[in-house]
């Protein structure tokens, strides 16, 4: 009953391959979107304006104590309704890839931001001090001295947190959007082989993460002078 | 150059400086010394504006420090300030760190920035190594880069804030040669130190303070030879040996 049927995954190699496509999609849009919004959200909650700072920390607040599958079954609810009201999309587009997209994109831009925020703040006050002192405003010195430096010093978090997105990727199950693992469940379910392909699904995702892990092991090292 | 006119700062209920009044006239010298603690950091790095103060009056060249109409970083470029721990950008070269402040700040174009980098570092004698990053270089050598990328700015005046406080005594006289040689070359210094032997050399003046407050503010001569209060003397008969 343990037994992977590897002709009936090979047949479903273009399905399967598909699926993935979805989930490195999904992991790629929230990784890129999530770190540029958690680097404005970074920089505002650090802002004089006690408006900007509130701001941006309810928004970490409010998305970092709701479950995943709640928010993205909220998404899935309200997103489509809303885009679809917005612009007059065709009912070839897939609305749940976007509402996923969109809320793993909003969900890592408060864990980014919280990574960026220990990032700045394990920098030395005087960085901040000697930037200004040479004549450059708040945000040149954010740019061109503080942030730089705080990316270097987050890389290791940084990347932890990209492998945990890759993972929780898996839960748009709850929305039957067919990345890989809803893909493999699916064949599993088809075929009555839930129990191999499921554990066919978890060493796929151990590989990949093992790899991404070495991979990023790897350009630590380089960078390391 | 540079006026303080009854200068009082809180922090929450400690009172950090306490109506300090002084001057610092173009070309001239002033050390500012006193016990740990008394506010001579806190006072230097309010004449840029980097703690806010909340009384009194600031002026450098004229321009008021505390307005809040005041273009504040417009105003930094032109005063160079040198911290106690060099605070360089360590992800730039020693290069970068004078040539960034020129282009983005001062808006100058990329050859003239770097020739001027150059030539800087020449003169504080680190011209081999522009290439290199922060933290390839001894302390000594740091503090002499940052002297040199504030004067990349052409500054109007030179803070000093405990430049060789952080150095091993053995790299504090290649710091001192540094702010001597500039301070021959007539640039305007206000520097907080406790090397008195830089203070009997160069400065003009001597500002002594304790507990938030100037005590005495004398031609050095005058206050080497016979410090007036009690409080200056103590300190003068701790610190040189």
């Amino acid at each position: 009953m343990l037994t992977i049927d590897w002709r009936t995954l090979y047949d479903a190699k273009d399905v399967l391959l598909a699926g993935m496509s979805i989930t490195f999609q999904i992991t790629a849009v929230a990784i890129l979107c999530g770190l540029a919004l958690g680097t404005v959200l970074a920089v505002l909650s650090l802002s004089p304006y006690r408006l900007l700072r509130n701001g941006a920390q309810a928004y970490v607040a409010l998305f970092r104590s709701i479950p995943l599958v709640m928010l993205l079954l909220w998404f899935f609810l309200i997103v489509p309704q809303f885009l679809k009201a917005l612009f007059d999309l065709p009912s070839s587009i897939d609305v749940r890839l976007i509402s996923a997209l969109v809320a793993y994109s909003l969900l890592e831009a408060a864990f980014f931001c919280e990574i960026i925020r220990a990032g700045i703040g394990s920098l030395p006050r005087g960085q901040m001090y000697a930037a200004q002192a040479l004549g450059m405003t708040p945000m040149q010195a954010m740019r061109y001295v503080i942030l730089p430096q705080a990316f270097r010093a987050m890389v290791p978090v940084a990347l932890t947190q990209c492998i945990v997105i890759f993972l929780d990727t898996s839960l748009v199950y709850v929305i039957a959007l067919g990345d890989f693992f809803r893909r493999m469940t699916a064949i599993g379910e088809r075929d009555g082989t839930l129990i191999p392909m499921l554990l066919f699904a978890g060493a796929t995702y151990w590989a990949v993460s093992t790899t991404l892990i070495a991979t990023t092991r790897l350009i630590q090292t380089r960078w390391a002078r | 150059m540079i006026e303080l006119k009854n200068v009082t700062k809180w922090y929450g209920p400690f009172r950090v400086l306490n109506g300090c009044s002084t001057h610092v006239a173009k070309g001239e010298v002033v050390v500012v010394c006193g016990p740990s603690g008394s506010g001579k950091s806190t006072l230097v790095k309010t004449v840029n504006g980097l703690e806010p103060i909340d009384a009194g009056e600031i002026a450098v060249a004229g321009v008021s420090v505390d307005n809040k109409h005041t273009d504040l970083p417009k105003l930094r470029a032109k005063v160079g300030i040198v911290f106690q721990h060099f605070e360089l950008f360590p992800h730039m070269t020693v290069e970068q760190n004078l040539v960034l402040p020129q282009v983005k700040v001062l808006r100058r174009d990329a050859d003239e920035a770097t020739a001027k980098a150059v030539g800087l570092l020449e003169r504080v004698g680190l011209r081999m190594h522009v290439d290199k990053y922060p933290g390839q270089l001894s302390g000594g050598q740091q503090q002499r880069v940052a002297i040199a990328r504030a004067l990349s700015m052409d500054p109007l005046a030179m803070l000093f804030d405990e430049p060789t406080s952080a150095l091993d005594p053995e790299m504090i006289n290649e710091v001192l040669d540094v702010m001597v040689e500039l301070a021959q070359d007539g640039m305007t210094m206000m520097c907080v130190t406790h090397e008195m032997g830089f203070a009997k050399k160069v400065a003009d003046r001597v500002v002594f303070m304790d507990r938030g407050a100037i005590v005495e503010d004398a031609p050095s001569d005058a206050f080497f030879a016979e410090p007036e209060s009690q409080r200056a003397r103590e300190f003068l008969a701790k610190i040189l040996h």
